[in-house]
């Protein structure tokens, strides 16, 4: 169903897809975080999670305690209730990296593609703040979006049989961090020293939707004596 | 600390929940039993809750030594098994002593089976689930499948439980497993990248089960379903749930127990979770076709399903009295509470 410019979709017989826009934009993420927000403050009934992602929220619920067209009674003044205007800014993360070298092997071919030196491609990454639009992939996984066309790159021919957790890559117009080891083709351009994720910490993931990151430069020696600390943990 | 040990370790056997509820929107998948029904059933039989840690099997069952005297059930798919040697009945709890050997063998149908111990089994916790999820290596034991001599902790075994004798499930609780199911399914969120002939094609085609099937997904090959014009198989990423049908470029993918949090491909369809054991129980080579149901009457089912499932606990748990009825009834002027315990 379409409720003023909101769809109300089934995404199976136990969750909801609340679809707020069709593309990938600030506002529209914005407008998904504050949904999924007020909804898990209302406290409704039945409701077990809720999902965000880049233009709409599932919100997965137990059918033993409502039904759909109860929680979609329930889940209307809600969305009514987010409205369009502004909404405010998520926390700012600031995530180190060490740039280069055996960290972030693709650098240079990143740098080449572009036309751009090493430090100005650098320089390129650490600049914007980018939105965590939404987790999804791998445990902890990020989409960010914001990132400047500039330093952009095709993915890896040849996906590499394993990517070390923390591993910075760039894939098309996007850049991500890999939380945890993985295969995949995105060109390595530094790697972070923060463990993303850890699950015997008591926030196993650190990051979440609806945050902001930004990424700075860091040397070796800040690199391992951060790494120790992550480990001590 | 009691124990069972992994004689042998069957081909991918692993710890199983209910799943880890609750971290979706940070990327974790819930994981947890694929055949949520026989699991459920099997803790039940077991006197657990229906969610409480249990060992899931595959297409080949292990075979387990337990050193504590134990109460157990074995449901799901028809993997032969025995107790000491001795045949031993799905869907039925059974005593066995310290030093019992429970063996599971191939799967005559279907690929998953699930042993439960009253108590529940241990193996490691992450983020309020023991369900093991191999991908991220969490959960069970280390994050992976059982291996030759592993062992598990038994939590809080019990050595007998009461009405042993009403521990057995009726036939007609058990879901119509079949190698060639029809799975309903109600619309998915991309319903309308499909027009008619798309939707002719899915629930007019027979599917057959491909070998690259496992928790993750359910991957089908059969006939081509199109996209509706100026649609592809591409949309912005959303939320995935169990029992989606995905369709990246065609042919459909059941998403299964371990399914990621998010996808990238149009969803048509999700298969019911009244169904979802029936495509849960599929092998490489069965078949399979879709039936449209609306959600009201698909919420009704599983409601109905979970009510005689929750009917048949109360028996068992309670023994023989069948129905406890309180009446109020007058003699001689005066008023007497009487109350008829019914017995089956």
């Amino acid at each position: 169903m379409e409720h003023n410019g909101v769809r109300i979709l089934s995404l199976s017989d136990s969750a909801l897809c609340i679809e707020l826009g069709q593309g990938i934009d600030r506002e529209t993420n914005a407008r998904v975080h504050a949904l999924c927000r007020a909804i898990n403050a209302a406290g409704i009934a039945g409701v077990a999670e809720t999902v965000p992602t880049y233009r709409s929220l599932a919100v997965h619920y137990d059918m033993l305690k409502t039904g759909q067209d109860e929680l979609i009674s329930a889940l209307l003044p809600i969305i009514d209730g987010i409205g369009s205007g502004e909404h405010a800014e998520g926390e700012l993360i600031r995530i180190p990296v060490l740039y280069g070298g055996e960290w972030g092997a693709d650098i240079e071919t990143v740098a080449k593609l572009n036309s751009l030196s090493v430090d100005e491609v650098i320089a390129i990454h650490t600049a914007p703040e980018y939105p965590v639009y939404m987790l999804g992939f791998l445990p902890g996984f990020c989409y960010l979006g914001g990132m400047d066309a500039r330093i952009a790159a095709p993915r890896l021919k040849t996906p590499r049989v394993r990517i070390e957790p923390g591993s910075v890559g760039i894939a098309g117009e996007q850049t991500g961090i890999y939380p945890i080891a993985s295969p995949g083709g995105w060109q390595l351009i530094g790697r972070t020293p923060l463990s993303l994720y850890s699950p015997a910490r008591e926030k196993p993931i650190l990051l979440e939707a609806g945050m902001r990151i930004k990424f700075y430069s860091i040397n070796r020696a800040e690199y391992e004596r951060i790494r120790a600390g992550e480990e001590a943990e | 600390m009691s124990k069972i040990s992994f004689i042998q370790a069957g081909l991918f056997t692993t710890v199983q929940d209910g799943g880890r509820r609750g971290y979706q929107s940070l990327g974790m998948p819930t994981a947890g039993a694929m055949d949520t029904y026989a699991f459920s059933l099997a803790n039940a039989l077991v006197g657990n809750d229906i969610n409480q840690s249990a060992i899931e099997a595959t297409l080949l069952g292990p075979t387990i030594e337990i050193d504590t005297d134990c109460v157990f059930a074995v449901t799901g798919a028809d993997m032969g098994a025995t107790l000491n040697g001795q045949s031993i009945a799905l869907n039925r709890a059974y005593a066995a002593k310290a030093g019992s050997v429970i063996a599971l063998g191939p799967a005559k149908w279907g690929s998953r089976g699930y042993i439960a111990f009253a108590g529940g089994v241990g193996g490691s916790m992450v983020m309020g689930s023991r369900a093991t999820y191999t991908k991220a290596a969490i959960g069970g034991i280390d994050g992976r499948k059982a291996k030759n001599g592993d062992t598990v902790e038994l939590l809080c075994p019990k050595a007998e439980l009461r009405n042993m004798a009403l521990r057995h499930a009726p036939s007609g609780l058990i879901p119509p497993y079949s190698a060639a199911p029809t799975l309903r399914v109600t619309p998915g969120p991309q319903s309308d990248y499909f027009d008619k002939a798309g939707f002719d094609a899915l629930f007019g085609a027979e599917y057959t089960v491909t070998a690259e099937t496992d928790r993750m997904g359910c991957r089908l090959s059969g006939a081509n379903v199109p996209f509706a014009e100026g649609k592809n198989g591409n949309i912005v990423s959303d939320a995935v749930a169990f029992g989606s049908v995905q369709i990246p470029s065609g042919q459909p993918i059941i998403m299964m127990a371990d399914h990621q949090t998010t996808g990238g491909y149009a969803k048509p369809c999700c298969v019911i979770s009244a169904d979802l054991p029936l495509a849960a129980q599929l092998r490489a080579g069965d078949r399979v076709r879709f039936a449209p149901v609306e959600i009201n009457e698909a919420q009704a089912i599983y409601r109905r399903h979970m009510a005689e499932l929750n009917e048949f606990i109360r028996i068992i748990e309670h023994g023989f009295i069948y129905r406890h009825r309180p009446y109020y009834t007058q003699l001689n002027g005066r008023g007497f509470a009487v109350t008829v315990d019914e017995i089956v």
